[in-house]
């Protein structure tokens, strides 16, 4: 009984992962500039990486109840890498986000742009 | 040497949890839920021994602020509400992505934070989260600079914008983990 909801937990958090990362595709090739592009390659895949890396955590804690020693592998690695995607992917967008606007990239459509002023202040006390 | 310790111990937990597993020699619990060879045991003392003397003074800072537990459990507390922001935050991307409607801008908070730790979180929370992803930083005052997805008039009244807009309650549950 407990085998089986854990099964269609499994699939339902493939499911839900493969969905939120193939809407992250959709976004990078829908959205105008870099900005926007890296809020859909950030925060979707980093949402559907969760629910993948879930699944595959549910299936191994499953394995090691059943006294399969090697779904301890595969829970305690696959959490390693859960806390790796979730520390690393907002650092690499935050770094591309600034590189593109040190490089001169501008927002596209901008509201407001209070980052525009700060470059120049900088400039100034040198 | 305090240093030292806390590097060693943590160091040889992350060993054993990484090669736990296959073997049958040592073994935790009834029906070995954990299990290691002897060998990787003594590997694992070896290589903390190595790590800790080469890594403690720059994984030990001078500030144990963060050894108190209570905060360990506010942080455990602060993780629930942020992976239910992350949820709205998720839905809210998709709409757009489907629907193309946005209204983007950089906008600068001062959201006081005083900790490298608290400023470190609460950017990485931000880029997570409702439409906004963080920029740049002003090392001085600590300032943030975001990119929001879709900027609200109201929001544009104050400058720097208030943090309430952007970054949900975040701010108040960094400040309660770091200071």
């Amino acid at each position: 009984m407990l085998g089986q909801i854990a099964d269609i937990l499994v699939y339902l958090f493939l499911i839900l992962g493969v969905f939120f990362n193939l809407l992250a595709g959709v976004g990078l090739l829908r959205f105008p500039d870099v900005y926007t592009r890296l809020h859909a390659g950030t925060k979707c895949t980093t949402f559907g990486s969760i629910f993948i890396c879930g699944s595959v955590i549910i299936f191994g804690v499953r394995m090691w109840l059943m006294g399969d020693t090697n779904g301890s592998t595969l829970t305690i690695h696959t959490a390693g890498v859960l806390i790796a995607i979730l520390l690393t992917n907002p650092t690499g967008a935050h770094a591309i986000a600034r590189a593109a606007h040190r490089s001169g990239v501008k927002p596209f459509g901008a509201v407001i742009d209070d980052l525009a002023e700060k470059p120049a202040k900088k400039e100034a006390e040198k | 040497m305090l240093a030292f310790i806390v590097t060693f111990v943590l160091c040889f937990v992350a060993y054993l949890m990484l090669t736990t597993g296959g073997a049958d020699i040592v073994f935790l619990g009834d029906w070995k839920i954990l299990s290691w060879d002897y060998a990787e045991i003594i590997f694992g003392i070896i290589l903390s021994l190595i790590v800790a003397i080469v890594a403690r003074k720059i994984f030990v800072k001078k500030s144990f602020r963060m050894a108190n537990p209570v905060r360990w459990f506010v942080f455990i507390g602060y993780l629930f509400y942020f992976f239910y922001e992350m949820t709205k935050a998720n839905f809210d991307v998709a709409y757009r992505v489907i629907t193309g409607k946005i209204n983007p801008g950089i906008v600068r908070i001062s959201p006081d934070l005083k900790t490298d730790l608290g400023i470190t979180m609460l950017a990485n929370s931000i880029t997570l989260t409702p439409g906004t992803l963080s920029v740049d930083i002003d090392e001085d005052k600590n300032d943030l600079y975001i990119h929001w997805i879709n900027v609200k008039k109201e929001a544009l009244e104050d400058k720097p914008v208030n943090c309430k807009f952007v970054c949900a309650n975040f701010e108040k549950w960094v400040r309660r983990v770091t200071e």
